[in-house]
């Protein structure tokens, strides 16, 4: 035998690996293949692989675990099993950018399904590892730590403790100011996961100084890194008055507005988030955003889009029509009542035309005069409507009808007392607190007129009435 | 004595009178006894009731005295309360006037301003006018760029369409597909075709695999910036003629980092850089830009003169500072003569 026929079954073991690998990750990414694979073994095959001599072998077995454990949470556990973590974790700091890329993805894959699986990421000492390749060169291997990092702490606030205190945040802070953008948008997106959960995580990014990059990005043309960014400062601002008063500090004010009028859906969605999460903590944060004309830019916005995407903007005017009367004013004035109502009519969610009928409810609920605003647009017998349908629209009837003797009025008339008497609460719940504070507002004799079985009644006396001829 | 004896013959007499007029008397004597009393009790009481009732007139104006004093003060007690309350019920409703025309002037004042409210809503108002009116400019101008964008991509599009089908562009001989000869003019195509340039016929893919792999090797960032001997080698590498060294003796020699001479090291310009360099600082170390003109009266005539800020000024120089140092006010002096200093030696 010479030396290379013996060389050559080398290479053709070789030659079969790759391809088995190769084969492997390519079917990995059908979802209808998955379960055929995982029978077959996949796993206990894959797992030497990963320790092969051949740099690309050891990469592309690396994504096939990854696309296998992306797919669902049973072979993510099967992955966490069979101890496969520790040897990535041991050679994502040794191997090269490509490998590195590669098992960030696995731990990427791994720790989105369930917090149970992120933990045993990081019992396996991955973060001190995915810190490392943040410091990397490579822009990608940057991005696959930061996204798996912003996994790992999305699920609660131990596991973004962990993150925090592995250091991630100034090296994302960093990644922040990188030129590339999906870098910046991973690295966003991995700061509203860790800032999400409590005031002190949120405080930590704010130290890092996160918020003066963040919101220089809000003018940024791309569109996901502004909806990554936009989330990012509302999950900031949520926590607490001194953060928001921070995030208001960076002069997001008339900057933010603009992205209100984005083609993104998406990006309308988060920037009215964010203004609404502003403006939910005080008066004076409210009346800066009336100030600067939030409110408008708001309605403006809840009128051009569907769904979902307008409910941040709905719920921010009932934060600011309820902190007082001057602002429920500022709304009414910047035509938001008709643009609520509209909402109220045309939305078919349940939640959306309730978050609709509680800000119709903190509008005008002040002074009769913001009664009558909410009532002149027709809004109450659409509201009747709704009231037949869902009990959650319930309460804001109770809170416009106190006041205003019009809008009394155009309550009767429209049939909501009818309806109100005709619901059957057991006594003692809420609904039958809210029907009596509504009865309260009406004389005696009109309640009864409207009780269900009124009529009858009368026609009883009139049966048992003896005339006095005689 | 001899009516002693006379009286003492008669004693027996007497003595029997007495027993027997005794003995009548005795009969009606308890009844008279009884119907004295009567007359004494009777008569008695008659006395004292009627001192009793003289008592009782004399108590009842005593008592009436007394208790239409008593009445009277509280009377007068009662006035006196009534009066207060009813005073002091005036001054209440008086000063609730008075208060609630200064607290509701205060509020309107300060806290609800009706006037400052309607102020701040219409200011309110027309900022929301102007945002709106901003935000529907920057939505206009994204647009416009974005249809500038699509254009612009169309227009490459068809360039490289153009430059596609440009074989079909008409030849003085024969004319091409959009060239009609019966039509007045020539199809637009046509006129595009004229304009672009010809695509030139693809390059044959070169396999950069190998170099990709290379590369990859080469851009680690641990110790293996070149392969080891102990990995194979890669399997897509064509079968080398001829006696050749080790690959990886090759290869180190290839990739071993570069070592140049001194002379090779440094630059070619190195002095005039120095030079560059050292001026740069002197630069720094300036105090100021103008050149400092030596003490001769060579450069007199080049540089210009530069009259002082005080003379040059067009409102005239200051006579502060050369005629007069301190204000004059010669009301005030004791006489006009100067002042002499009188030296002592």
């Amino acid at each position: 035998m010479s030396q290379r026929q013996v060389l050559q079954v080398f290479e053709q073991y070789q030659k079969a690996r790759t391809q088995f690998v190769q084969m492997v990750a390519e079917l990995a990414t059908r979802p209808q293949n998955i379960e055929t694979l995982q029978n077959a073994g996949v796993m206990s095959l894959l797992r030497p692989l990963l320790l092969d001599v051949v740099p690309t072998i050891q990469q592309t077995a690396a994504l096939a675990l990854g696309r296998l454990a992306n797919y669902n949470d049973d072979l993510a556990e099967a992955v966490v099993k069979g101890d496969i973590l520790p040897q990535l974790v041991y050679s994502l700091a040794e191997q090269n950018r490509f490998y590195k890329k590669a098992a960030a993805f696995v731990l990427r894959a791994v720790g989105k399904h369930s917090p149970q699986l992120a933990q045993a990421i990081v019992d396996c000492g991955a973060l001190d590892t995915l810190v490392i390749c943040l410091e990397d060169f490579d822009p990608g291997v940057k991005e696959a730590a930061a996204w798996a990092l912003g996994y790992i702490a999305r699920h609660n606030a131990e596991l973004s403790q962990a993150v925090v205190d592995a250091g991630a945040v100034p090296l994302l802070v960093l990644c922040i100011q990188e030129p590339e953008i999906a870098l910046k948008r991973i690295a966003a997106s991995a700061l509203s996961d860790i800032s999400k959960h409590s005031p002190e995580l949120a405080q930590t990014v704010v130290d890092a100084g996160a918020i003066a990059h963040l919101a220089q990005m809000i003018l940024n043309p791309d569109p996901k890194l502004k909806r990554q960014v936009l989330s990012a400062l509302s999950q900031i601002a949520k926590h607490s008055v001194d953060l928001a008063e921070m995030v208001v500090e960076a002069e997001i004010f008339p900057v933010v507005l603009t992205c209100l009028k984005d083609k993104d859906e998406y990006v309308k969605k988060n920037a009215s988030t964010l203004i609404r999460e502003i403006a939910k903590h005080t008066p004076e944060l409210s009346q800066l955003i009336v100030n600067a004309g939030g409110v408008a830019a708001v309605i403006d916005c809840i009128g051009s889009c569907k769904g979902n995407i307008r409910l941040p903007g709905i719920m921010m005017l009932g934060y600011v029509a309820a902190h007082s009367e001057n602002l429920a004013m500022a709304v009414i004035i910047s035509k938001g009542v008709p643009q609520l109502s509209v909402c109220l009519s045309e939305e078919p969610e349940d939640h959306i035309k309730a978050a609709a009928a509680w800000t119709l409810g903190q509008i005008g609920r002040h002074t009769p005069e913001h009664a009558r605003a909410v009532a002149v647009t027709n809004t109450l017998p659409v509201l009747l409507c709704l009231y037949m349908s869902t009990e959650s629209s319930e309460d804001l009837q109770i809170k416009v009808l106190p006041h205003d003797s019009k809008a009394r009025r155009l309550f009767v008339t429209s049939g909501g007392l009818k309806k109100v008497q005709e619901i059957k609460a057991e006594p003692g719940s809420l609904l039958q607190e809210y029907i009596n504070s509504i009865n309260n507002c009406y004389p005696e004799e009109i309640v009864r007129y409207y009780s269900p079985g009124y009529s009858d009644t009368l026609l009883q006396r009139v049966d048992s009435y003896q005339p006095l001829i005689n | 004595m001899a009516t002693l004896a006379r009286l003492q013959g008669r004693s027996a007499v007497i003595r029997n009178q007495y027993y027997y007029r005794n003995s009548v008397v005795n009969q009606f004597r308890k009844k008279e006894n009884d119907a004295a009393i009567k007359i004494q009790s009777w008569f008695r009481g008659c006395k004292v009731r009627a001192y009793i009732r003289y008592l009782y007139k004399k108590v009842t104006i005593i008592q009436k005295w007394w208790r239409s004093y008593l009445g009277r003060q509280q009377y007068q007690l009662m006035v006196k309360v009534a009066y207060y309350t009813m005073k002091m019920n005036l001054y209440n409703t008086m000063a609730v006037r008075i208060q609630r025309r200064w607290r509701g002037y205060r509020i309107r004042k300060y806290c609800f301003n009706y006037y400052y409210l309607k102020e701040y809503l219409k200011a309110v108002s027309e900022t929301n006018d102007v945002i709106r009116e901003a935000l529907e400019e920057f939505a206009e101008m994204k647009e416009k760029e974005e249809r500038k964008a699509d254009l612009e991509r169309e227009e490459k599009k068809r360039d490289y369409q153009a430059r596609k089908m440009h074989y079909l562009l008409s030849t003085k001989q024969i004319p091409g597909v959009y060239n009609s000869p019966f039509r007045r003019e020539p199809d637009p195509w046509e006129l595009q075709l004229q304009k672009a340039k010809p695509l030139t016929h693809r390059k044959p893919n070169i396999k950069q695999k190998c170099s990709i792999n290379l590369s990859s090797w080469l851009e680690c960032t641990r110790s293996r910036s070149f392969p080891q001997s102990e990995i194979l080698p890669p399997i897509n590498r064509k079968q080398c003629q001829g006696p050749f060294r080790d690959l990886s003796e090759v290869l180190q020699q290839r990739y071993k980092p570069l070592e140049p001479t001194l002379r090779v090291a440094e630059p070619i310009s190195e002095l005039k850089e120095a030079r560059e360099a050292f001026r740069r600082e002197e630069l720094v170390l300036n105090i100021h830009e103008n050149v400092f003109l030596p003490f001769s009266t060579y450069h007199k005539n080049k540089e210009k003169y530069r009259p002082s800020v005080h003379s040059s000024s067009k409102y005239g120089a200051a006579s502060y500072g050369h005629q007069h140092f301190r204000d004059e006010n010669p009301q005030k002096w004791v006489n006009s003569k100067c002042y002499v200093l009188m030296l002592l030696t």
